[in-house]
Parts: C-alpha cells; sequence; structure tokens
C-alpha cells in the first residue's frame, strides 16, 4: 500500500520534515503516556479472560476522536501542506494476503504483546526482549520482500 | 478491571491521533508504522527522507517523556528472547502481508472508513486475543 508514497521525495521542504519529525515524537509520546510501550499492559487488554485491562480500547477510541473528524476535513482540501497530493493506499478490495497477514500479526502480537510502533519506541530500554522482536520484524519485513513480494 | 487506567489512555490515545493527523495534515501521507519502517529498511524503496525523521521522533519520544517526567519508562516484557524472536518474524511478514499494523489499520486506516483496515483490524485483533487466551490459560504462562 505505502508503495505509491514513492514519489519526488526530494521536494518535500525542511518545514514539512519538522512537522513529520514532530508527529513521530508525538506519537512516541502518546505511546508512553498510554502504556502502550509496555508488553504487560497490551497483554492485559488481549488477555480478555484474565484481568482484562481496556486501557488499549480506550486509547484506540481517543485516537480516532481525533482522527476521523480531522481526516475527513484534510482529505477535502486540495493537498496537504507541504506536498503536491496526498498518498493513500490504492487497494480496496478484500484478498486473502489481507487476512492471512492480519492472521499472522495477530499471532506476533499476541506472544510478545509488541507491535511494531511501541516495540520501535521501546528500543531504547534496551530489553533483550524488545530487541529480539526489532531484529526480528526487520528481518520478516525484509523476508517478505524478498521472498513473497509481487514483482512487476 | 483494576489495571485501568482510563486518563492515561485517553490522554495518550489523544496524542497518537494528533500525530497521525499532522502527518496527514503536511506531508499527506499514512501514519503506518509498519509501512515507514518497511520502506527505511528495503533500500529499493525511496522516500526515505520523511520517514527516517519520524522514526527518529518515535523513539525520541519515551526519552522526551523520562527527561520531562522524570519518571522512569516501565517496558515489562514476559515473553523470552527466543519467542519474542518468533513473534517479530510474524508481525514483520503479517504487517507486509496485510498491508499494515494497528496504526495504519487501527488508527489511520479505520477513520479513512477503508473496509480493508476494517477487516483486518477485526482479524488481529481476535487473532492476538486467541494467542493469549491459549499462552496464558490453555498451556501456561509463556
Amino acid at each position: 500500500m505505502e508503495d505509491a508514497n514513492s514519489t519526488r521525495s526530494s521536494e518535500i521542504n525542511v518545514r514539512g520534515l519538522t512537522w513529520v519529525f514532530l508527529s513521530g515524537l508525538l506519537f512516541g509520546l502518546g505511546l508512553t503516556i498510554s502504556g502502550m510501550i509496555n508488553p504487560a499492559k497490551v497483554i492485559g487488554f488481549l488477555d480478555v479472560a484474565g484481568n482484562w485491562d481496556p486501557s488499549l480500547a480506550l486509547v484506540m477510541a481517543s485516537g480516532l476522536a481525533v482522527t476521523v473528524p480531522a481526516f475527513h476535513f484534510i482529505l477535502k482540501q486540495q493537498r496537504p501542506l507541504f506536498e503536491a497530493k496526498f498518498f493513500l493506499p490504492g487497494k480496496a478490495d478484500i484478498d486473502p494476503q489481507l487476512i492471512g497477514g492480519a492472521v499472522l500479526f495477530g499471532v506476533g502480537w499476541g506472544l510478545a504483546g509488541l507491535c511494531p510502533g511501541p516495540a520501535l519506541a521501546g528500543i531504547t530500554s534496551l530489553d533483550s526482549s524488545v530487541l529480539s522482536f526489532v531484529a526480528a520484524m526487520f528481518a520478516g519485513m525484509l523476508l517478505h520482500y524478498f521472498l513473497l513480494e509481487p514483482r512487476d | 478491571m483494576e489495571y485501568f487506567t482510563p486518563l492515561s489512555a485517553a490522554l495518550g490515545g489523544l496524542l497518537i491521533g494528533l500525530a497521525a493527523t499532522l502527518m496527514l495534515w503536511t506531508n499527506g501521507r499514512i501514519t503506518g508504522i509498519s509501512g515507514i519502517v518497511s520502506g527505511v529498511l528495503i533500500p529499493s524503496k525511496t522516500d526515505t527522507a520523511w520517514r527516517s525523521y519520524f522514526l527518529a521522533g518515535l523513539v525520541l519520544g519515551p526519552i522526551a517523556y523520562t527527561t520531562v517526567s522524570g519518571q522512569g519508562l516501565t517496558i515489562v516484557t514476559q515473553a523470552s528472547p527466543l519467542l519474542s524472536v518468533v513473534a517479530g518474524l510474524a508481525v514483520g511478514v503479517g504487517t507486509r502481508l496485510g498491508s499494515g499494523c494497528t496504526s495504519g489499520h487501527g488508527i489511520c486506516g479505520i477513520a479513512r472508513f477503508s473496509k480493508r483496515s476494517f477487516l483486518a483490524t477485526a482479524v488481529f485483533m481476535l487473532t492476538a486475543m486467541i494467542t493469549v487466551y491459549i499462552t496464558r490459560h490453555l498451556v501456561g504462562g509463556p
């Protein structure tokens, strides 16, 4: 999906990159403050049969309370502030890859309590499980690229 | 529900929503972490500049928090490094195959009312819950 993004990166100006950096910073802060950077807390949400912690659901609901109206408004604009156009995922149909990928992701998420954002945000903790997870995630992405991604 | 932290969850979610909003508004892109990371990893892909800036911010976010608040980072991992490798591989392949993760599908895709993202989010949530049920309640702790 993000492949559609590959155009004219050189034209993004410094002001644009500053906002992108700020976006990353806010995202990392949000993961930290919400506690989603902590795998034990994420597992607490996924463990519906145990001592359930609904926090993650509230994090998502709260995030969506911002993005649903904001995206609606932004996507009505001609173009973003510092780019010539919007870069949105092109695929619209449900395919087996989507379901299979989501299943595989769900298994990994449940096993470690880590998904890509919190795992990367947590690398400076130097926790051996977080570092192992991130290294393997990189390997998995490369594996997919070299073995599974369809070539034009 | 003794571990429920509604205030910090709502505040953190708000910041995550703002982050995704800033990205779309200024840069016109979807804040999908798995897509952003793989774009930097895979050499043939372009657009590494904005992806790197985002990732730098993402990694510095927790450091900014601990510096300003004076509190430590709470990261408790229950999976062994070996199990983490298995999990990381599954997440790496799965998020590429399924075109996204919790951020791209769960926060941004649903906000665009994408049918694919609704379905993917439901599937990975359910699968993760089943996985935790199996590892926690059927075969004991990880």
